[in-house]
């Protein structure tokens, strides 16, 4: 091949992969403006919250139609940049899911006032900058973008996090994240390094007729080779994976994982904190289901080699999750400032979720004893999916719901103390209500959307039970955690609705037809209509998951 | 009208009536009263004319639900909004709607933020009358916690002075009874689907494959795990023995219209569940638990009576009055023999027990609220429950005297009083099963006289009234007489013409039995059942 044909066809790729990279562009382009805006002194004219929405917006339109595409057929998987992101409606879904809840943040900035003028356009490109790592996260197919998009994502959050400049708090978090961020980043690159020497290459998935092979194919070569457990070479094999792994848990805050966390929610502004909550939870779950599925490559007949291996990963990540949804809920219920309390909460419901990830492993995996046929198979892991997703989807809304309330009553009260909440629904009761129907959505109670997500989750769990015994302990650690998370969450319910206002309090003015009224009902019923007309979004999610698998 | 007009107007009117509440000043205090009782109101109206259309002959084993409506809901899984009406439900769903109208009316003790009051008891009758019409599993989980929420802030906003952890004991037990049903609920769920059939939350159809008339049955280990975790769940709203112990502090912190529902209607659902759900779903189940279901129930006869006995708080003994009463409801449901071949005698007792079950629930409904309403009258007026400072009540107030004395008669179990049907027949039926637990739990009858007649001397007989607060005893108002008085019409027409609700649940009842008692699993099951 003549090297002009090679220039040839990078052109011609790029091109092609820059038309289906478009949301990302307009994101770019924002971050741009933002700068210049900066540097010209122009901020008065063009404040940082305006253009930052102005380009999540156009971002936004570019990403819906991109999925209209893809829902009326008219286009198709493909990847771009060589086949170092892939673009499907699996990324496509995700972007929007990014990119809108982005656009809840900054009008939730906008509306607590939080940066203020002088550090908005900084902020800003912070903001989108981390959401720029995400979105690569999501579409990551080549192992270096894997630890790339998670360093990309995790450098602004670690800004984002010491923002709140003056304070000790907020400098110490964003340390504490700092090096808990870069010790875990630098396992995850020697896991990669594991894999991609062991296997020849670090493509996660490839079209047909490239010259890489995928991870997933060099993983049945490397399988016919190296079988048993006993062999160095797979022992190293699955010590690459955990580490990999062990970077991935770290941005899902999984539990051994996790101690950076309440920290850094506790020391970050509410808004930084639901934002890391939601959005970076969100894109790594993406990106851990992508190596995943990586990993069991399209052999679903079960009984491939190294799928035992697979399995036993499905199981190990089952038990932590276990682990971290009890974790989290027990240490939560300790907690006296509303921060610390949702960073625990944040940390269990990482649990709920792995729980289907876990889930979708062990029924990929299982070995085909039972009388699965592969059809059952594929359609029992992608009730995993849906689930994670439609999860996924209440979750944006409910913990950005509780964060934003946060943020709300510390502008009027100046406290984040739980004991502070007294009597907040005599005061303030929108405030109060769509706390109340956030917290029992994060219980999983109906008629709220969380119940439906933990539903399909923990039928997912019911599933590989049936396939892996051990997985029962999990569904019954979720189960008991349901009941064990009502009492903190309800603590707080108590405070607000019970408790009388105490003597000396500082009152909290926030009437329903104010922007901050509007805001956390427009984040808060969605909780509630996911949780009524859920037939759209669980199908949605269904789709998804279909044309994932 | 049509039956899912109809029926959705039944459950959702109050939530309506919710909606609109939260519009109105929170001035307007007496305005909103009025609404509340009119939004009930017309919900019993509903009801009624549901009633009027429900035809128990028509039930049979091909057409088991009158007014069916069936409208799908969640496609991807199977849900559909799916009610229907039967000779268990009806009586149920005009109970529940005549207890909340009644409470309603009985609200005027509730002062502090009535606003907020009414439109959680709105929210709450949605839920329980949900409950009761629901004939999709995941439908009825849904109606099911929807009144935890609630019955929560109802407790703990307006309760008695324990109110805030009376309040969340009866959440988490709830909650966690909830929980325990909703393993169950992905349990059927899963294996609904066994050997690539639709997989379906359809109750009459999980029924069906229960009883291994249709699909592939449900294994033994799946049928045994989801009906112990039914049973917990439901056993916990009963409530059952050693389950019983939120219903104490519930009962006695709630105020006085909440706990009527509560005790009228709320402890249904455990005894409905077990009889719509558990039982015909998981007959194996069933079958093996039976024995400890009857002796449960009867531990609850004689432990909610000997507690009842030893209290000094007025409320607090017509609380463990209803955990002994509902254990007549346990035991009716659960005295099964199975037997081998053509004996039909275990079945016709069997069939007795079910109807003593279901009658002793509706009488309970209505004679224990009065009970909990007489109370609440005397305690509005002296700021006290104890008593051993009461007395000389029928003299001071006679016309609340009288009618106290008849309601709690009728909650003694009197003949020619409700509640005399289902406690004898329930006795009468497990006499078959076993004497020794017939005469305990018929002596259960002996002790609820005794805290019942000790009560009401205590505090309407004697000279004179001994406590505080003497300046405080005024004649009953009109109000007060239209409930009480509704309350123990209801006791007395139950208790002489029983036929009334009988006749409506006799075909449901019939087919039940004959259902689960020739399910094909249990004879599928073998020798190794005839031996026990």
């Amino acid at each position: 091949m003549h090297f002009s044909d090679i220039i040839g066809r990078l052109n011609e790729n790029t091109q092609h992969s820059l038309a289906l990279f478009s949301p990302e562009l307009s994101i770019v382009g924002a971050i741009v403006a933002l700068l210049l805006v900066r540097l010209l002194g122009l901020d008065r004219q063009f404040p940082g919250a305006v253009v930052a929405i102005l380009g999540t917006v156009l971002a936004l339109g570019l990403a819906a139609f991109q999925f209209m595409e893809f829902r009326d057929g008219s286009t198709g998987p493909t990847s771009m940049f060589t086949g170092l992101l892939l673009y499907d409606p699996f990324t496509v879904y995700f972007r929007i899911f990014l990119l809108l809840f982005l656009l809840f943040v900054e009008w939730l900035t906008v509306v607590t006032g939080i940066p203020d003028a002088e550090d908005a356009p900084d902020f800003y490109v912070l903001l989108l900058g981390s959401v720029l790592g995400m979105l690569l996260m999501v579409s990551a197919n080549h192992l270096l973008i894997v630890f790339l998009s998670i360093e990309m994502t995790s450098v602004p959050s670690y800004a984002m996090v010491g923002f709140l400049k003056g304070r000790r708090a907020s400098s110490e978090a964003a340390l504490k994240y700092v090096v808990y961020g870069a010790g875990a980043a630098g396992v995850m690159l020697y896991g990669i390094s594991l894999i991609a020497g062991l296997l020849g290459t670090a493509q996660l998935t490839v079209e047909a007729g490239a010259h890489v092979p995928s991870v997933a194919l060099a993983l049945v070569e490397f399988g016919k080779v190296h079988s048993s457990f006993t062999d160095p070479a797979v022992r190293t094999l699955a010590l690459g994976i955990l580490m990999v792994l062990v970077g991935l848990a770290f941005k899902l805050s999984l539990f051994p994982f996790h101690f950076w966390c309440p920290d850094a929610f506790e020391g970050a502004a509410a808004e930084v904190g639901g934002f890391l909550s939601v959005a970076s939870k969100g894109a790594a779950f993406a990106l851990l289901v992508r190596f995943c599925l990586a990993l069991v490559g399209d052999s679903r007949s079960g009984g491939a080699p190294l799928s035992e291996l697979y399995m036993n990963i499905g199981v190990a990540l089952g038990i932590v999750a276990a682990v971290t949804a009890s974790f989290g809920n027990l240490a939560a219920y300790t907690q006296s400032n509303i921060k610390r309390l949702l960073a625990y909460s944040t940390i269990a419901h990482a649990g709920y979720m792995l729980m289907a990830v876990a889930s979708m492993m062990v029924i990929l995996n299982a070995p085909t004893a039972g009388s699965l046929s592969s059809e059952a198979r594929s359609a029992s892991a992608e009730t995993c999916i849906q689930g994670l997703l439609y999860y996924l989807a209440v979750y944006f809304f409910m913990n950005l719901g509780a964060f934003a309330i946060v943020a709300l009553v510390r502008n009027q009260t100046y406290s984040e103390e739980i004991a502070d909440y007294a009597g907040l629904a005599k005061q303030a009761p929108v405030l109060a209500v769509c706390m109340l129907i956030c917290l029992f959505s994060l219980v999983g109670m109906p008629p709220f959307g969380g119940f439906f997500g933990k539903l399909v989750v923990f039928y997912s769990v019911l599933e590989a039970a049936n396939l892996n015994p051990i997985m029962w302990f999990v569904l019954a650690a979720g189960v008991i955690n349901t009941v064990f998370s009502l009492f903190y969450y309800l603590r707080i319910i108590k405070y607000m609705f019970l408790s009388p206002i105490p003597e000396g309090a500082r009152t909290v003015d926030v009437p329903a037809l104010s922007d901050a009224g509007w805001y956390v009902l427009f984040v808060s019923l969605p909780v509630f209509g996911l949780g009524i007309f859920i037939n759209w979004m669980s199908e949605l999610a269904l789709d998804v998951a279909k044309w994932l698998l | 009208m049509s039956n899912t007009f109809l029926l959705s107007a039944i459950i959702f009117l109050p939530t309506f009536g919710a909606i609109a509440a939260a519009f109105f000043s929170n001035k307007s205090e007496s305005a909103m009263r009025s609404f509340g009782n009119a939004i009930t109101f017309i919900t019993f109206i509903l009801t009624l004319f549901a009633w009027s259309r429900f035809d128990s002959a028509s039930i049979t084993a091909e057409h088991p639900m009158e007014m069916v409506v069936k409208v799908p809901w969640i496609l991807t899984w199977n849900v559909y909004y799916n009610l229907g009406l039967d000779g268990i439900s009806m009586p149920l769903v005009v109970l529940t709607s005549l207890i909340s109208w009644l409470a309603m009316l009985a609200s005027t003790s509730v002062t502090k933020q009535y606003k907020g009051y009414l439109i959680l008891f709105l929210i709450l009758e949605t839920g329980m009358l949900g409950v009761f019409m629901a004939l999709d599993f995941f439908l009825f989980y849904v109606f099911w916690e929807v009144m935890l929420l609630p019955m929560y802030f109802l407790i703990g906003v307006w309760g008695g002075p324990r109110r805030e952890y009376a309040a969340i004991k009866f959440f988490l037990y709830t909650l966690f009874g909830g929980v325990l049903m909703f393993v169950a609920l992905l349990m059927f769920y899963f294996d609904s689907g066994a050997n690539g059939s639709e997989r379906t939350f359809d109750l009459l159809e999980l029924a069906r494959i229960g009883q291994g008339r249709t699909g592939t049955p449900f294994s033994e280990f799946v049928q045994i795990t989801a009906f112990i975790l039914l049973f917990i769940g439901f056993a916990i709203k009963v409530p059952v023995f050693p389950f019983h112990t939120w219903l104490p502090d519930a009962h006695v912190e709630a105020p006085t219209p909440i706990s009527m529902i509560l005790a009228g209607v709320l402890l249904k659902m455990g005894g409905y569940g077990i009889i719509r759900i558990a039982f015909p779903i998981c007959p194996v189940g069933a079958y093996y638990a039976a024995h400890a279901l009857v002796l449960l129930g009867v531990i609850s006869i004689i432990y909610g009576a000997f507690a009842a006995l030893a209290q000094t708080d007025f409320k607090r003994m017509v609380a463990y009055s209803s955990v002994s009463h509902m254990g007549y409801v346990l035991l009716g449901i659960a005295v099964w023999k199975l037997t081998e071949g053509t004996d039909q005698t275990n079945n016709t007792f069997w069939n007795l027990g079910l109807n003593a079950a279901m009658f002793q629930m509706l009488a309970h409904g209505i004679s224990s609220p009065g009970m909990f309403f007489m109370v609440g009258i005397i305690y509005e007026r002296v700021h006290h429950r104890d008593l051993n400072q009461f007395g000389g009540l029928m003299g001071l107030m006679p016309l609340y005297g009288g009618l106290a004395v008849g309601i709690f008669f009728a909650g003694m179990g009197l003949p020619g009083l409700c509640g005399f049907w289902g406690e004898a027949w329930s006795v009468l039926a497990s006499w078959n099963y076993n004497p020794l637990y017939a005469i305990l739990a018929a002596s259960g009858v002996i002790l609820t006289a005794g805290y019942i007649l000790w009560a009401v001397q205590r505090v309407y007989l004697g000279a004179e009234y001994k406590g505080p607060h003497p300046e405080g005893i005024t004649p009953i108002t009109d109000r007060e007489v239209f409930i009480g008085g509704t309350l123990l019409f209801f006791c007395i027409v139950l208790g002489v013409f029983p036929d009334l609700m009988f006749s409506q649940m006799k075909s449901s009842l019939n087919l039940l039995v004959e259902n689960i008692s020739t399910a094909k699993v249990l004879s599928a099951l073998g020798e190794h059942l005839t031996g026990l």
